[in-house]
């Protein structure tokens, strides 16, 4: 509950503080202002059909609702920030694509209607910003997860299943992590997530890196497509939650 | 606001309500279609639950047995449960029998309150599903159609019917015990007149759902329909067939969804990618094709990736 006052109360007080002039927002949503406030200052930020955002336009299970983002028409990608503006805890995922394609795809948990988006700061250190609307009959960010309510998360804690695809013009690693990723919006149960995860080749150099938080969806599925000049190499991940567990898996070739 | 501006807006207020409720009405139209001597269904559309459909998107039915009315599910609200049984009165002064449910899935069951007098009866299995899962259906139902709802709560079965043949007033009604299209699937076929009600284990020129299905028990469920001799099918949705045909198409969507998905998962697509999987020609006279195959993306892709995914820490 504190939680939210802080998160609202901020975003109260940024938008008075970084009043701008923004472009009409196409998903006309109220929020636009505040998220820009929020996640975005420091660049500009305008709406490009470039960045490709797919998601359903109903959540059939808001606990676990799929986004596809491609950004790959865009130039120098540095950083993608995901967010839905309505959430209570609207920030999903921050990504730096070092050395991967400008593509990301995941589930998180939504708790109503929402604009969904995507902001990507390009070559031109201006966010490109695109999205769609997902509609939810309600109720992702305020239900206990499953491992939760059967008990049994601290038995899979950390345990990652993937695979590799590794093709000419594709390299694809996709994984499941077992995980709560509880949002601490349910009573009784503390905020437990995923912070951070971090790829590297087998020389140690940096691949990209992405921080989760609190919207991710529990046991996260991701999917990264590295660049094709790692094909060869095992891509190691490495990472941490918001408790200190750390955790690590090996893609191999 | 000044008082004048106060008055207005408040019958305005009350004008667009009555409108509103008026074009509503909630009145379902059942009209109940003789498809056997003494054997009725009430046909519902091919659409997804809607403010404008109610939740009547389901085929319900009933038996007239000299021993009284055997209705087959209630449907997706206290109303409807009401005006099913007022629709009934219109064809027979019959007391009701016995109410005999289908599955646990809303649309066939949160009719029971118009019910309550009488012996309610499902699987074991139906029972304790609409016992975990019947609260949070309603509440989805509410948000879906609104109004339609009201008064509308769980209540469950009263007993608890084994599969066998059994006689009802000279109907030798057959419970079949089967499952796929959630874990405990009833049908009912009834030896004297040749029909079988199929629940949702059939779905006729309407895309089939999955939120609680198992592809391979489906179709093995299938494959033992198949073995049965009727003249008339009753499925859970779509229109009363004559022939084996609903069958014969209800395998190939389900062999070729778990084919694709199959295929998907081990070609590394993501949820979103697999949704955007170009659907065959051959099913697109299915109503809610695309709906329900993105629906079943999200029901079931997970199982498939977590076959591919091999441990990697």
């Amino acid at each position: 509950m504190n939680k939210i006052t802080l998160i609202v109360v901020c975003l109260l007080f940024s938008s008075i503080a970084f009043a701008q002039d923004l472009v009409n927002d196409p998903l006309g949503s109220v929020q636009w202002d505040d998220m820009y406030a929020a996640f975005l200052k420091g660049h500009p930020a305008i709406f490009d059909e470039k960045v490709i955002v797919s998601a359903p336009d109903y959540a059939e299970d808001p606990m676990n609702v799929p986004i596809s983002v491609d950004a790959t028409h865009l130039n120098g990608v540095k950083a993608m920030v995901i967010f839905a503006d309505f959430n209570p805890i609207p920030l999903i995922a921050r990504y730096y694509p070092t050395k991967a394609k400008a593509t990301l795809s995941f589930r998180f948990k939504i708790q109503q209607a929402s604009p969904v988006r995507v902001a990507v700061l390009a070559d031109d250190d201006t966010w490109h910003v695109g999205g769609v609307w997902v509609n939810s009959a309600g109720g992702g960010c305020t239900v206990a997860s499953t491992g939760r309510l059967v008990g049994d998360w601290a038995d899979y804690l950390g345990d990652t299943y993937g695979k590799r695809w590794s093709k000419a013009n594709s390299n694809r690693v996709r994984f499941l992590i077992h995980h709560p990723m509880d949002t601490g919006l349910v009573t009784g149960i503390p905020d437990f997530y995923i912070e951070e995860l971090k790829f590297t080749n087998a020389d140690g150099e940096d691949l990209a890196h992405i921080e989760l938080y609190e919207p991710i969806n529990e046991n996260p599925v991701l999917s990264f497509d590295f660049m094709g000049n790692n094909l060869a190499s095992t891509i190691m991940m490495v990472g941490e939650d918001n408790n200190g567990n750390e955790f690590e898996a090996e893609f191999l070739k | 606001m000044n008082f004048l501006k106060k008055v207005m807006f408040a019958l305005s207020l009350v004008l667009l309500t009555s409108i509103t409720v008026n074009a509503a009405d909630f009145d379902y139209q059942l009209k109940p279609l003789k498809v056997a001597d003494s054997t009725y269904v009430f046909v519902g559309k091919t659409e997804d639950f809607s403010f404008e459909n109610g939740g009547n998107i389901v085929n319900t039915g009933f038996i007239v047995t000299s021993e009284g009315v055997v209705v087959i599910d209630t449907g997706p609200s206290l109303r409807y449960g009401k005006q099913m049984k007022a629709a009934i009165k219109l064809v027979t002064d019959k007391p009701i029998n016995r109410v005999l449910l289908t599955h646990h899935h809303p649309d066939h069951f949160l009719g029971n309150q118009a019910f309550k007098n009488n012996s309610i009866l499902a699987l074991s299995s139906t029972i304790s599903n609409i016992k975990n899962e019947g609260a949070g259906f309603t509440d989805n139902l509410y948000l879906m159609v609104g109004d339609w709802m009201r008064g509308t709560d769980v209540l469950e079965p009263t007993g608890v019917v084994k599969p066998g043949t059994v006689d009802i007033g000279g109907h030798q009604l057959e419970i079949l015990s089967y499952s796929g299209h959630t874990s405990g699937d009833m049908a009912i076929l009834d030896h004297k007149t040749g029909v079988l009600f199929s629940g949702d284990l059939i779905f006729h020129k309407r895309t089939l759902t999955t939120p609680h299905a198992d592809i391979d028990k489906w179709l093995s469920t299938i494959d033992a329909l198949e073995q049965l001799s009727f003249k008339v099918l009753v499925p859970g949705h779509g229109s009363i067939s004559h022939d084996k045909l609903p069958l014969t198409e209800m395998k190939d969507y389900l062999v070729w969804l778990d084919s694709t998905f199959k295929e998907a998962a081990g070609n590394g697509l993501s949820m979103m990618d697999a949704m955007k999987i170009a659907l065959p020609n051959r099913f697109s006279s299915n109503a809610m094709l695309k709906q329900e195959y993105t629906r079943s993306v999200i029901h079931l892709y997970s199982l498939y990736e977590n076959n591919v995914f091999k441990r990697v820490n």
